[in-house]
């Protein structure tokens, strides 16, 4: 057994440093050595238990097991499962103490394992230089070039912030206020977590590049996928970084290379990537959508991503047609209204489920033929009670792990669950085998696999605005918070709080 | 409970720091704050128990007994049995940990302590400043090259 110890200070607060290293998926993306990590099976990367499988730059993969990781003692310790080198028994542990007089940050790195003894001293060199003195090096370079750009953004936002200086200095600042949308206000989340990471700051904003255009958001939508991308269930955001991807607003400026839009055009576009939460953004008009005159920005920015889904999963993943028994989960949630509406125009029998009897009320407006609140009885035995033992020909299920067992029974033979979301949790493992007691069909649609191109979007956005225009879905008023309490507006949505579509709106 | 943590880099390597801090009758030697020290009983300074009697420079007397000395982890406890601050209860350790890129020492003291509410905020600041950050800060500078 040989043991590794090495130990650093790095130039930078503790909690800053800890950020970096709490995330067991991170290390692709500061230490040199890695080429590319990945959980396995969508755990959290804060689950203690769960497994990174990552690939080394020369091709070599490796599988850790995170064994405990505390944010009172900021340490995090892991093992080895599989790796290309004879590292026996490896375990390994960081952790960080903080250097209070010059808010420093003390690292170390120590491991143990059992190599065999003819290659005893290489490993315990690769192990001391290789990973964990390059990962030093690594991490300080990291929060070199981080505090390189915090501080150009602050110069930045300071310009912008202090026009009444231009008078005091007239020579000094006219470079700068050339620009005056140099910066603009957005909400970051610095590291994956609650809504509490959800945090307004002024951000830098560069020209449009030539083949993007510059959008001023006027209405911002909310969708259970921020959510996911704040905590980072989904790695579609990498902090920091700006989270929400879908806004109406207006065009201020297209680039040299665009075609088709021009400032001044009213859009809205429901796609990644991430960035919708801001006052301003640049992005390529690929997915833009022209908005009409008779659709407005909040009802574009409410409804687009959900609208969009709602056509594809009701036209697409499944064609719903006259006569079926359809089954709704969260049907008073922002898609699930949509849903109950849309299917009930195509001619199906709607059987929706909610939370509350509030909840059902509203659901029952919409025509749902019949509701369940499923908080007060078994949702399935009250299906097979409504369709006579038949079940279901379709089940939308986003809820996710409290619901995925129901919804299953409560299906038809030949029945469909289209299962896309997990609001309550993952769905865990299931075994297909059991699935041809009743010749199931389990779908699991991405948005983007539908909807990633011109020719795959317009349909469904040209389908959805028409519903609109002829009542055949009526989106209530959304629920708007200012863009600065963005956390709220997660707090209400993953409380469940909330009926219909949330929008954010950037202040004046 | 009220708890008081300070921490520096001291740039010398831990042994050599260790030496130091290790006689528990040695504080005249560099707490600049500290005029005398004797050990109690005519114990010797490294004895689990012992009780370090010593006056500082402003006149006050302190007495503490050594609760836990490690030249494996580096590091030295001790609880106060007598002291001009009203404190009940006050246990503090002092530690080092090797930082092995530059033969450093990362010197870590804290304490826990009961106390009245409001003197809480004056005593964590002459605690953690006065005391502990001042004799860390005349560590630094002793082996400052």
């Amino acid at each position: 057994m040989v043991k590794v110890c090495q130990s650093t200070i790095i130039d930078a607060p503790v909690d800053e440093v800890w950020a970096i290293l709490r995330d067991f998926n991170g290390h692709d993306r500061w230490h040199p050595a890695i080429a590319f990590s990945e959980i396995e099976g969508g755990d959290p990367v804060d689950a203690v238990g769960s497994v990174r499988h990552f690939r080394l730059n020369d091709g070599g993969e490796l599988r850790e097991q995170l064994l405990a990781l505390s944010d009172k003692d900021r340490r995090l310790s892991y093992c080895l499962l599989e790796a290309p080198l004879p590292l026996m028994g490896y375990v390994a542990s960081l952790r960080l103490k903080p250097v209070t007089d010059v808010d420093a940050t003390f690292w170390e790195w120590r491991s143990e394992f059992s190599p065999p003894a003819h290659r005893r001293d290489e490993l315990v060199k690769l192990v001391t230089e290789g990973i964990y003195r390059a990962g030093f090096t690594a991490v300080r370079n990291l929060l070199r070039r981080r505090n390189a750009g915090l501080l150009a953004r602050a110069e930045a936002s300071r310009a912008v912030a202090a026009p009444v200086l231009r008078a005091d200095v007239p020579q000094a600042l006219p470079v700068r206020s050339q620009n005056p949308s140099a910066t603009t206000r957005a909400i970051v989340v610095e590291r994956y977590g609650g809504p509490e990471e959800l945090r307004l700051r002024d951000i830098a904003l560069p020209p449009p590049a030539p083949d993007e255009v510059r959008i001023r958001h006027t209405v911002i939508g909310v969708n259970f996928i921020d959510v996911y991308c704040r905590s980072g269930f989904f790695d579609l955001l990498r902090p920091p970084g700006v989270p929400g991807m879908e806004a109406a607003g207006v065009i201020e400026a297209a680039g040299s290379a665009v075609s088709g839009f021009s400032a001044g055009d009213r859009v809205a576009y429901a796609c990644p990537p991430v960035g919708a939460y801001s006052e301003r953004r640049n992005m390529a008009p690929d997915l833009l959508v022209r908005l009409s005159d008779d659709i407005s920005d909040e009802i574009a920015a409410a409804g687009l991503l959900k609208g969009v889904s709602a056509s594809f999963l009701l036209h697409d993943v499944h064609a719903v047609k006259p006569g079926d028994i359809v089954l709704i989960h969260a049907a008073a949630g922002g898609i699930g209204q949509l849903l109950v509406q849309w299917a009930r125009h195509l001619g199906a029998t709607v059987i929706a489920t909610v939370s509350s009897d509030d909840k059902a009320r509203v659901v029952e407006r919409l025509g749902a033929h019949h509701v369940i609140v499923y908080s007060s009885e078994n949702f399935a035995d009250a299906v097979m009670r409504l369709t006579g033992g038949r079940g279901v020909d379709v089940a939308y299920d986003a809820v996710g792990n409290d619901t995925f067992a129901g919804s299953l029974a409560s299906l038809a033979v030949r029945g469909h669950l289209v299962s896309f979301g997990q609001a309550s949790g993952p769905v865990g493992d299931w075994d297909i085998g059991r699935f041809a007691s009743k010749s199931l069909t389990i779908s699991r649609p991405n948005y983007a696999h539908y909807t990633d191109t011109p020719e795959k979007l317009s349909p469904h956005v040209a389908r959805f605005f028409q519903a609109l225009r002829e009542g055949v879905i009526k989106a209530e008023a959304p629920t708007r918070y200012d863009l600065a309490n963005a956390a709220d507006a997660h707090r209400d949505l993953e409380a469940r709080r909330t009926t219909g579509a949330l929008v954010l709106v950037p202040g004046s | 409970m009220t708890k008081v943590y300070v921490s520096s880099v001291i740039p010398a390597p831990a042994a050599e720091v260790w030496k130091l801090i290790r006689n528990f009758n040695g504080l005249p030697g560099w707490a600049p704050f500290v005029a005398e020290s004797r050990i109690e009983q005519n114990a010797q300074a490294d004895q689990i128990g012992c009780i370090r009697n010593f006056t500082l420079k402003d006149g006050g007397r302190i007495r503490e007994r050594l609760l836990a000395l490690s030249d494996y982890d580096l590091s030295c406890s001790y609880a106060i049995l007598e002291s001009p601050m009203a404190v009940e209860n006050y246990i503090a350790t002092l530690s080092l940990t090797p930082v092995t890129d530059g033969n450093l020492t990362l010197a870590e003291w804290q304490a826990e302590f009961d106390c009245a509410p409001d003197r809480e905020a004056a005593l964590m600041q002459q605690i953690g400043s006065g005391v502990f950050q001042t004799a860390l800060t005349a560590l630094k500078q002793r082996f400052g090259r």
